[in-house]
């Protein structure tokens, strides 16, 4: 947790070799690729976000896919039929509305723990999904399209032209690396620690002095924002919403990303999502029952591996002081979280 | 001692019910800065629901609290800790995963000007680390600063409730059983450790060892059945007859 004492070359190098991966990619790849990576990059912001209230502050959300959808419809509504809408207001404003969906249901749902707090949130999530599914003016079941992307515009000049999947992939890829520093900026903070201070023993944080549930209300918006993020290029990209975006079943996938990737790191949810994702479409070009094969391969990865994929990448590359460290208290607290899936 | 300057802490006809059981009734006490108050009484006497009364862990059924001559007995247990209130737990109640020193930190941190700080890192700040390096040393956990805190022994882990406690710069302490459990080598460091915190501060210690008890104690309650039986100095405590009675002839005085 206390990383800044002891410069690692590792801690910048694989990043940063990553991210020129990263920018080079649609040079070199055909379009279907970049959309692809695309799509699994927002799918890593949605973990991420996840993430921070999860590993970080041990409440495990099933109603992130409702912040995730709300800002897609946002986006929906607020799209005019023949022209593009505006990022520089649409995305705010779907941020808003995830944010206020955060804070109303946050307020509630923290006021209960464990099992109660999974039940509240998914509650939550599904009447959400079914506000949008049984309504008329978003599409109903059937949702909604979104027949242009956002213009980014400044003045009458526009800045990128989001029709263009490489610009497109540039402008998430810049959200991602956003989102990360955010996260990390977080974690690092005296507001993170509390936050995992909390999750480690909340009565003993409470005791000290800390206000637990503002702390733990700010992080589910925070993260609720984030989800927004992520869900407002999800619906951009896809021409599209639905119903589908709010349900429990995306939350329980990006939760499956979250728990691949490893809950002791800002960026092990977002290897979670390109391993699941890239599974998906592997599976899916090799057998029509690709859902069965994927469900197999998750239980062995998770069985296998308490600590996610990460763990896997650590032991690779040799454990170091801080490696082993993180992988060490994970382990005990993968077995909440293992529990609360029984139930 | 103390007598005729305020007291840190008082309480004054604290009640707490649980449904039908008044597990704490009408108790009054007074802590004052630079003395050891200690409570004793035999199991069930009601010290834990006292202690979990005057942190703010649990809200009394009636009767109030005052710290420093306000009144707190409303104030949530995070508001008394900002206030100048510490306390320890019977269980140790430290954050497993966190080393000896993030715990400390932690603690400090708590009660730094920004506590809740969204930017730069948890390291940066000096006099959080300054209080975190001296509570460490004082409560001699210094060259074990590094470990895990699950890792510690079970002494090591009170004595790092105890470094805790000191970190948020309290002026009144509540020590719950903080030998409990222990060997007796490592209860005499954490004895010798109790009699330092009163230094500037009052503390307030329940325990059931009675030879650390009248070693430490300036001024000593005892309890039975939720009720306050003595008070008073350690060595007219000790003669109190209604004091022997509970710890050795209930059954007979029932009979």
């Amino acid at each position: 947790m206390s990383g800044a004492e002891k410069r690692d070359p590792r801690t910048w190098l694989v990043p940063t070799i990553l991210l020129a991966l990263a920018i080079a990619l649609p040079f070199v790849a055909p379009t279907y690729y970049v959309q692809f990576v695309s799509k699994a990059l927002i799918m890593g912001i949605l973990a991420m976000s996840l993430n921070l209230v999860v590993g970080y502050g041990g409440l495990v959300s099933l109603c992130h896919a409702a912040f995730f959808g709300i800002a897609g419809y946002v986006l929906a509504l607020a799209s005019p039929k023949y022209d593009p809408a505006s990022l520089w207001w649409t995305l705010p404003l779907a941020v808003a509305a995830s944010v206020a969906a955060a804070a109303a249901i946050g307020a509630l749902a923290l006021r209960t723990r464990g099992i109660y707090f999974i039940m509240v949130t998914l509650a939550f999530g599904e009447m959400l999904f079914f506000l949008f599914h049984d309504s008329k003016f978003a599409g109903g079941s059937d949702g909604a399209f979104i027949y242009n992307k956002p213009s980014v515009m400044l003045g009458n000049i526009t800045l990128l032209n989001l029709e263009k999947p490489m610009a497109y992939y540039f402008v998430v890829l810049a959200m991602l690396v956003a989102v990360i520093a955010l996260l990390t900026m977080i974690v690092r903070s005296p507001f993170g620690h509390a936050l995992a201070a909390a999750r480690d023993n909340e009565r003993r944080a409470r005791s000290l002095g800390f206000p637990v549930f503002r702390v733990r209300l700010t992080s589910f918006i925070i993260s609720g924002a984030i989800a927004g993020i992520a869900g407002y290029f999800a619906a951009a990209q896809f021409g599209f919403v639905a119903p589908q975006m709010l349900g429990w079943h995306l939350s329980a996938t990006v939760l499956v990303m979250v728990l691949i990737g490893g809950l002791r790191s800002v960026a092990g949810p977002l290897v979670g999502a390109l391993v699941l994702i890239g599974l998906e479409e592997v599976l899916k070009a090799l057998t029509e029952h690709w859902k069965l094969a994927e469900g197999l391969i998750i239980i062995l990865i998770v069985l296998a591996l308490p600590n996610g994929v990460r763990q896997l990448l650590s032991m690779v590359l040799g454990s170091s002081e801080e490696n082993a460290r993180e992988v060490q208290p994970s382990r005990a607290d993968a077995k909440p979280v293992a529990e609360a899936g029984h139930g | 001692m103390a007598d005729n300057s305020p007291a840190a802490l008082r309480a004054e006809g604290l009640q707490k019910r649980f449904g039908g059981l008044i597990a704490v009734s009408d108790v009054s006490l007074d802590v004052h800065t630079g003395e050891i108050h200690a409570v004793i009484g035999p199991n069930g006497a009601g010290k834990s629901t006292l202690i979990n009364l005057l942190s703010g862990d649990l809200t009394p059924s009636a009767g109030e609290i005052m710290l420093n001559g306000s009144d707190i007995t409303r104030f949530a247990p995070d508001r008394r800790a900002r206030a100048g209130l510490g306390r320890s737990y019977q269980k140790t109640t430290i954050f497993p995963q966190f080393t000896a020193q993030e715990n400390v930190r932690l603690a400090a941190q708590a009660h730094a000007t920004s506590p809740l700080k969204m930017f730069g890192n948890v390291t940066s700040d000096k006099l959080v680390n300054r209080h975190t390096t001296d509570a460490l040393e004082q409560a001699g956990l210094a060259s074990r600063a590094r470990i895990i805190a699950t890792h510690l022994s079970h002494g090591e882990q009170r004595q790092l409730e105890i470094a805790m406690v000191l970190a948020t710069q309290p002026q009144i302490i509540l020590l719950d059983e903080p030998l409990a459990g222990m060997g007796q080598s490592e209860a005499r460091k954490v004895v010798d450790l109790i009699a330092s915190l009163k230094k500037g501060r009052a503390v307030l210690v329940v325990e059931h060892d009675m030879d650390a008890v009248f070693e430490l104690a300036d001024r000593l309650t005892v309890m039975a059945d939720g009720h306050v039986i003595a008070s008073g100095l350690p060595q007219d405590v000790r003669v109190d007859p209604a004091v022997r009675l509970a710890y050795l002839g209930v059954e007979e005085d029932a009979a």
